[in-house]
């Protein structure tokens, strides 16, 4: 079990991590999911023992381990650039963890192909890294981390470098690996869509602080705040304020709508409301949608489903749905949503609507 | 603005080239359209840089040639052929501000200052970055020098063709949006003939009206993303686009139907047999799971948020299968077929299906 | 836990700062102390203040060895760093040609200070030195031992021979890590071949300038070794530099408090100098 207490990191003053409170259990899958600059680096390398926090305390199994170095702790790393020992053949490359470690010979064999052979990385065992594709090389990378036998393995991006096709294959691949170790895997991501593919746990992190951290599905569905609900939605979260007065909803621009039944508790003020974009649609399935009039900015088309933006008095709006729907820009469309996909967030961003059932 | 004409473009990195293998790049001959929107899709290796690069004139193609509008323009430099490239990492002059930046391609051909004025603030409303002008381009984000190294290609009136190599790499997906669509709107508005070159088939759709899928240095299909969807020629094509992309079986044809293992599945037109390697494509959006049909086993349920991915197993053939967000995955699982969604090929190639 | 771990990072630190106390500190603090002494010998020593101070930066001496320090530095400076851009702007990026050049380029700096003034003293002789000859029978009278101008055309030329490569290895180092997509986009936007050097490759080049400057600065300004064996100072004192002058003040005539006073007022100057250097410099780049 790997445990952060209120781990907070101070460089030159600019507060990379705030407060950070996370327990890892063993055999699980975590992503760490935020932007670029959100701390996801920084997180790790405090947990690997690379960094020391500035306040706070790193335990693993019980034991305070907060200064003990990388060296000291059973840690393995994948990085986005695909890093190799360059000299080394693939089959090397996966052995010199156990080297180091001065297992014998008949392990480090029985080790390196099994780890090969999970990776699919047999036929390669003669190459060196320069002779293998970004995927293979990644792919040599990984069986390094896995035959290390490390308590924690930590991610950072592995699959950004490689080309579209070759990351779902790997992201395929990924559970089976880790569901077949005790290790705790974390895994940063600057993409929902990768956490979602990936499953397991995600904790969500905006400006250094984690904001969510839940079975991914459920974060996913059921964010406890705007900003987690921002940080895990792509295509973008369509926001827009709104105000309550009694059994009416005014929406920033103007419009007014009747409260819709199950929302008809709350207190009277001010929100924000915020719903996915593939809660869009454009034909009204129940007699209680929400319905309202929108703009067409622009149409993209993927062969199956088009992503229409939108733009809604001054909000910027995005629509995922089936089938092939090209609009003129500047149209005026009719737009539906179901008023249970909603999600209501108070004036400091919290969600007043987590608990609700959701609609189908 | 310009119609680009590849001419039976072939291009070999190696001196003397014999054989097919050798050449990266393999017999390109087709006519794009002036105003067209086109995405070159393809896995590393496939030679779409190398296309871009002979569009762009860095590379020089061992055979064939290249016209803008007509005209010859194989032998003319970078420079002479007056088109605007984007890459996959910013490139901007970071101790000029925003505003130097745009204007610095219109001084360099001599405009005059009154006119470079005008151009560099109507470009610099039409990317949003206005407010920017004066500001040092070295302090702004990945997404904003992305839009500058594009500005310098809009600023100017005579460019033949923008040109963009994998732009978003080092984007945050948000920001990805954001960039799409203001290059979507940009392209509505003002007609550009543009060239994208993506291994992310999402970038590629979404961007083109044309998406050229390239394999081993071959183009495998040119159409929109609807017929890339629907009707994929090659099965490269219904693997590589789609995700998970589209199930691929072998089948047996026997008298107007597909046969897999002991199913019978009918086909929409009557077949006549084929030769060869025969196998049915079908995309997982078009595999219903239900009561009905052929019994599966399921091997995992991916719950992606809008939708789930069932990874089911047709005796040994895996099959995946597409369902809606709040669909039940029944106890007892069945697959069956949308007809629609059917293709059938002969070694690789698409012979037939709706 | 967080402390044990700081302790051990100062003691691994240790060795460093015991060589630096060492090699640096000691040694300038025993400088500092013979500055403000008189001594005749028998290690009997009289206080003299700040004496030897006043007497150095009111002797005529001093003042033209610096002004030659000076002219010597700027014009090492104005010759080496625009003629290091230039060569290392057209050294080839790839191919044979590479190795080729960094090897070429990398020679003047393996051969040792004294045997590269020993080289020019003999190539500028003009009985036998091949450059002395050539120019001699091109009707010049060449003289680096009798005529002061070419004491310093010489000592400047082999300065240039022996240290412009340093420059070009710097600046070739910044201009190789430039990606081509720059000269590419250069090339897409119409830019001329000086606004390329002016807008991509200067300001790449930044950093490594700022140390070539730093260090040509440095080190021309306190050129000993080679003027030292070619011209011995001369003729007159036309080519003693601020180190010529002090080894003769501390060793040739043993003040060794004059030597020392001047010895900091040396070192200050440098100092003073580097500093200026680099705060313009990384300013100017700041500020862009």
């Amino acid at each position: 079990m790997l445990e952060l207490r209120d781990v907070s990191k101070v460089v030159g003053g600019k507060h990379h991590l705030s407060d950070i409170s996370l327990t890892l259990q063993h055999a699980t899958l975590n992503v760490l999911l935020g932007p670029t600059l959100s701390g996801k680096t920084s997180l790790m390398r405090i947990m690997a023992g690379l960094d020391v926090p500035t306040s706070g305390s790193v335990w693993f199994d019980g034991k305070d381990v907060t200064g003990i170095p990388v060296q000291k702790r059973s840690v393995a790393m994948v990085y986005q650039q695909f890093i190799n020992y360059p000299a080394f053949t693939v089959y090397e490359n996966i052995a010199s963890p156990m080297r180091v470690a001065g297992l014998d010979a008949k392990t480090i064999d029985r080790e390196v192909r099994k780890a090969a052979e999970l990776l699919k990385l047999t036929p390669y065992l003669d190459r060196t890294p320069l002779n293998l594709s970004g995927g293979q090389q990644q792919r040599t990378a990984l069986a390094r981390a896995i035959v290390k036998n490390a308590k924690l393995v930590l991610l950072d991006e592995p699959l950004a470098n490689l080309d579209y096709k070759l990351r779902e294959e790997l992201r395929q691949e990924l559970p089976k690996i880790f569901a077949e170790s005790g290790t705790i895997f974390v895994y940063a991501t600057t993409e929902p869509h990768e956490a979602l593919l990936l499953g397991g746990n995600t904790a969500t992190l905006a400006e250094g602080r984690i904001t969510q951290f839940g079975p991914t599905i459920d974060v996913f569905r059921r964010p406890d705040d705007l900003i987690t609900a921002q940080t895990f939605a792509d295509p973008p979260l369509n926001t827009i304020a709104l105000a309550k007065f009694g059994k009416a909803f005014q929406l920033e621009g103007g419009v007014t709508l009747p409260v819709p039944p199950h929302l008809a508790d709350f207190a009277d003020g001010t929100y924000t409301i915020g719903f996915q974009p593939h809660h869009v649609e454009t034909t009204r399935a129940h007699p209680d949608e929400i319905a309202l009039k929108a703009t067409v900015t622009a149409t993209e088309i993927t062969g199956s489903e088009s992503f229409v933006h939108l733009s809604f008095a001054d909000a910027r709006w995005t629509m995922l749905t089936h089938g092939i729907h090209i609009y003129a820009p500047d149209e005026q469309i009719d737009i539906f949503i179901d008023p249970r996909n909603l999600m209501i967030f108070d004036a400091a961003g919290n969600s007043v609507t987590r608990g609700q059932k959701r609609a189908a | 603005m310009a119609r680009i004409d590849l001419n039976h473009i072939r291009h070999a990195y190696v001196p003397n080239p014999k054989s097919d293998k050798d050449y990266a790049l393999k017999e390109v001959h087709h006519s794009w359209e002036d105003g067209g929107a086109y995405a070159l899709l393809g896995p590393s290796g496939c030679g779409k840089t190398t296309l871009l690069n002979i569009i762009s004139g860095l590379l020089h193609p061992s055979h064939g040639q290249l016209l803008f509008d007509g005209e010859d323009v194989t032998n003319l430099s970078t420079q002479e052929r007056n088109i605007a490239q984007v890459f996959q990492f910013p490139v901007i002059y970071d101790t000029m501000t925003v505003y130097d930046n745009l204007a610095f391609p219109l001084r360099n051909r001599g405009v005059p200052a009154a006119e470079v004025d005008r151009k560099v603030k109507e470009t610099l409303e039409m990317i949003d970055l206005a407010s920017w002008a004066n500001k040092k381009a070295r302090g702004l984000t990945a997404d904003q020098k992305q839009k500058i190294s594009l500005g310098r290609g809009l600023v100017r009136s005579d460019v033949n063709a923008i040109l963009f190599d994998e732009p978003l790499t080092v984007i945050d997906p948000h920001m990805k949006w954001v960039l799409r669509s203001q290059l979507k709107v940009l392209h509505q508005r003002f007609g550009y003939t543009m060239v994208y070159v993506t291994h992310d088939q999402t970038e590629a759709l979404t961007f083109a009206q044309k998406v050229v899928v390239m394999y081993d240095g071959e183009i495998v299909q040119i159409g929109t993303p609807e017929e890339l969807f629907e009707r994929p020629k090659h099965t490269f094509v219904g693997y590589f686009i789609g995700s998970p992309g589209m199930n691929v079986m072998p089948v047996e044809i026997e008298s107007g139907a597909a046969r897999i293992g002991e199913h019978q599945i009918q086909l929409p037109s009557p077949a006549a047999p084929i030769g060869g390697k025969v196998e049915l494509g079908i995309r997982p959006e078009y595999v219903r799971l239900g009561r009905l049909g052929m019994p599966v086993q399921i091997a995992k349920v991916e719950d992606i948020g809008r939708h789930k991915i069932v990874r089911t197993r047709l005796g040994t053939q895996e099959i995946a299968v597409i369902v809606g967000e709040g669909q039940e995955i029944p106890a007892e699982p069945h697959i069956a077929f949308d007809p629609k969604g059917i293709n059938i090929y002969a070694d690789s190639w698409r012979v037939g299906g709706n | 836990m967080d402390k044990t771990w700081n302790n051990k990072a100062w003691f691994m630190v240790l060795p460093v700062l015991l060589l630096v106390a060492f090699s640096a500190v000691i040694p300038l603090m025993t400088v500092v102390n013979y500055s403000v002494q008189d001594t005749f010998g028998n290690n009997q020593f009289f206080w003299a203040g700040t004496e030897w101070y006043e007497e150095i930066l009111h002797s005529d001496r001093f003042h033209a060895a610096l002004g030659r320090n000076l002219v010597f530095s700027f014009i090492i400076l104005a010759i080496e760093v625009p003629l290091g851009i230039v060569i290392a702007l057209n050294m080839p990026r790839r191919g044979w040609g590479v190795p080729v050049c960094l090897v070429l380029m990398a020679l003047p700096l393996l051969i040792p200070w004294n045997v590269v003034g020993t080289i020019w003293q003999v190539f500028g002789r003009n009985d036998i030195g091949l450059l002395g000859h050539t120019l001699e029978s091109l009707g010049i009278k060449y003289n680096y031992v009798q005529n002061p101008l070419h004491a310093w055309f010489t000592v400047i030329i082999m300065d240039v021979w022996h240290w412009t490569s340093l420059v070009v290895l710097l600046c070739y180092a910044g201009l190789v890590s430039i990606p081509d997509a720059f000269y590419q986009a250069a090339k897409i936007d119409g830019a001329s071949r000086w606004a390329v050097f002016r807008y991509i490759q200067l300001p790449k080049m930044n950093r490594v300038l700022l140390i070539a400057v730093l260090l040509r600065f440095m080190d021309s300004f306190m050129i000993y070794t080679e003027p030292f064996v070619v011209t011995g100072g001369g003729p007159g004192n036309s080519t003693t530099f601020l180190s010529i002058d002090l080894v003769k003040i501390a060793i040739g005539q043993f003040d060794l408090g004059p030597a020392a006073a001047m010895s900091i007022i040396y070192f200050l100057i440098i100092l003073l100098l580097s500093w200026i250097f680099y705060t313009v410099m990384t300013n100017y780049d700041a500020e862009r």
